[in-house]
């Protein structure tokens, strides 16, 4: 047979590449669960970290499972629409774990529709609300988690995570918090997000630091990354259009717990 | 290499364990033959990450080496490297899913460098070079070999790189974080090289490793 034939070349490559597929294939659809629980995981502990909780992949799923009490699913109006409750639903049937985020916030600004993830933290009989938030930094999207007080205004703490920021520059954002340093994370605590008037203001990264400027309030501004001046740009806006779709959520909540009152 | 041996050649043969010995020395990828320079400087800033990749190396090399050396008389020759090829990338994106499903914090901070093993001059260099010439157990054999070569490298640098920088400890897999550097010595003021978290100190101690095998070595040096 002659090995250098078009005849042999094309069926030699065919079957080689339609064996490799078959095999790529098989090895995708059986590792696909292995690969979806890490990923599982990796949101719990990111989710756990806004709340200033480590965690590690062992035990991530269990301490999830004792803090975070209620997952909820908001409209952009403010309702309520789902409810997960340690561990069943007693509202709806949409967990908020589960939301794609990527694709709820695109449809809010399209449609103004969309099931917003909120997860409610139960510390010593303290509420915690965390919002999921994503967004694009400089090279790729930017991500993270901010917990809010019961009072849906002050910040408890926040983290961030990217998937390909500068090294050394816009990277900074997801440091770790340390003992004895403070990160860019560690900012955020006891920021607010409304100024005195009830208006949302977000919470801004300020090129040249917050304090030397008058642009934004103390409380409403965090001192961005010399020299990853884009990267906090971006983490500005992803903060903004995260939250800004919350605001109804948060008002009807605050007027529903004053009359509660 | 190629005539025809009559009689079964031993399975460990001298000549068989030299294909696993020489790279660790006289024809080691990094420091000889220069070769997978690319990802030695890239993945060793630490040394657990540098290790799954020395695995994630040898695995591909001895399995690809096998692979090509068994399909050596089909491939047409026209399309070598093409196969070549699509056998190097067939096996990175096994390793790179079994990464991601049993070992994802590392899968994590190897992130591109797995997919560009893809590029790894070694692979490529031992399969047009070895596995097309030779039969499956030797072209095993010296995927091995070699793999371990570049791997012996790319950890020797990694330990280096570690121990120097500002956090002065190891992370060996399955072991966790040793400190290498004593509290005590920080507390007299000694402080880690911040430049061995940086690439150009992976060049550093690859020259630095080049130039011990060689003073050594006589067979490598040049005149």
């Amino acid at each position: 047979m002659n090995k250098n034939g078009n005849l042999y070349i094309f069926t030699y490559a065919s079957v080689l590449v339609v064996g490799v597929a078959v095999v790529l294939t098989v090895a995708s659809i059986s590792l696909k669960p292995f690969q979806d629980k890490n990923v599982r995981i990796e949101k719990m502990q990111n989710i756990l970290a806004s709340i200033g909780i480590q965690s590690t992949a062992k035990n991530a799923e269990q301490i999830y499972d004792s803090k975070i009490s209620e997952e909820l699913i908001v409209s952009v109006d403010g309702q309520v629409t789902s409810v997960y409750e340690n561990g069943k639903f007693t509202k709806g049937n949409l967990r908020a774990f589960d939301v794609d985020l990527k694709k709820e916030l695109s449809s809010v600004q399209k449609t103004k529709k969309g099931n917003l993830p909120i997860f409610v933290a139960d510390i010593d009989g303290k509420k915690y609300y965390i919002i999921p938030l994503l967004g694009k930094g400089l090279w790729s999207s930017i991500w993270g988690n901010i917990a809010l007080e019961d009072d849906l205004n002050t910040v408890y703490g926040a983290n961030f995570d990217h998937k390909s920021e500068t090294p050394g520059l816009g990277a900074e954002i997801a440091q770790k918090p340390k003992a004895g340093e403070k990160v860019f994370s560690d900012q955020f605590k006891g920021k607010k997000i409304f100024d005195d008037a009830s208006d949302f203001k977000s919470i801004s990264v300020v090129k040249g630091g917050v304090a030397n400027q008058k642009a934004i309030a103390l409380d409403n501004g965090v001192d961005a990354i010399s020299g990853g001046t884009l990267t906090s740009n971006g983490v500005t806006d992803m903060i903004k259009d995260c939250l800004v779709n919350y605001v109804n959520f948060i008002k009807t909540q605050k007027s529903s717990n004053e009359s509660g009152n | 290499m190629s005539q025809e041996i009559k009689e079964r050649e031993p399975m460990f043969s001298p000549k068989n364990m030299r294909l696993i010995t020489n790279p660790f020395n006289k024809e080691n990828p990094i420091t000889v033959q220069v070769l997978g320079i690319c990802s030695a400087l890239a993945v060793t800033v630490k040394f657990e990450p540098a290790f799954m990749m020395a695995l994630s190396v040898i695995a591909v090399a001895a399995i690809g080496n096998t692979i090509i050396s068994v399909l050596r008389n089909t491939i047409p020759s026209r399309i070598r490297i093409i196969v070549q090829l699509v056998v190097v990338a067939l096996l990175v994106i096994l390793v790179d899913q079994i990464l991601k499903a049993f070992s994802y914090d590392v899968s994590k901070q190897l992130s591109v460098f797995v997919g560009l093993i893809i590029t790894n001059c070694i692979l490529m260099g031992r399969y047009e070079a070895f596995a097309m010439q030779n039969k499956p157990w030797p072209s095993f054999l010296d995927g091995l070999g070699n793999g371990f070569g570049y791997g012996l490298i790319l950890l020797l640098v990694a330990a280096f790189r570690e121990i120097f920088s500002p956090s002065g400890s190891l992370t060996l897999p399955f072991f966790g974080t040793v400190k290498i550097v004593p509290q005590a010595f920080f507390d007299m003021g000694y402080v880690g090289n911040g430049m061995a978290i940086l690439p150009p100190m992976a060049l550093i101690s690859v020259a630095i490793i080049i130039w011990i095998q060689r003073s050594r070595n006589e067979d490598l040096q040049e005149n």
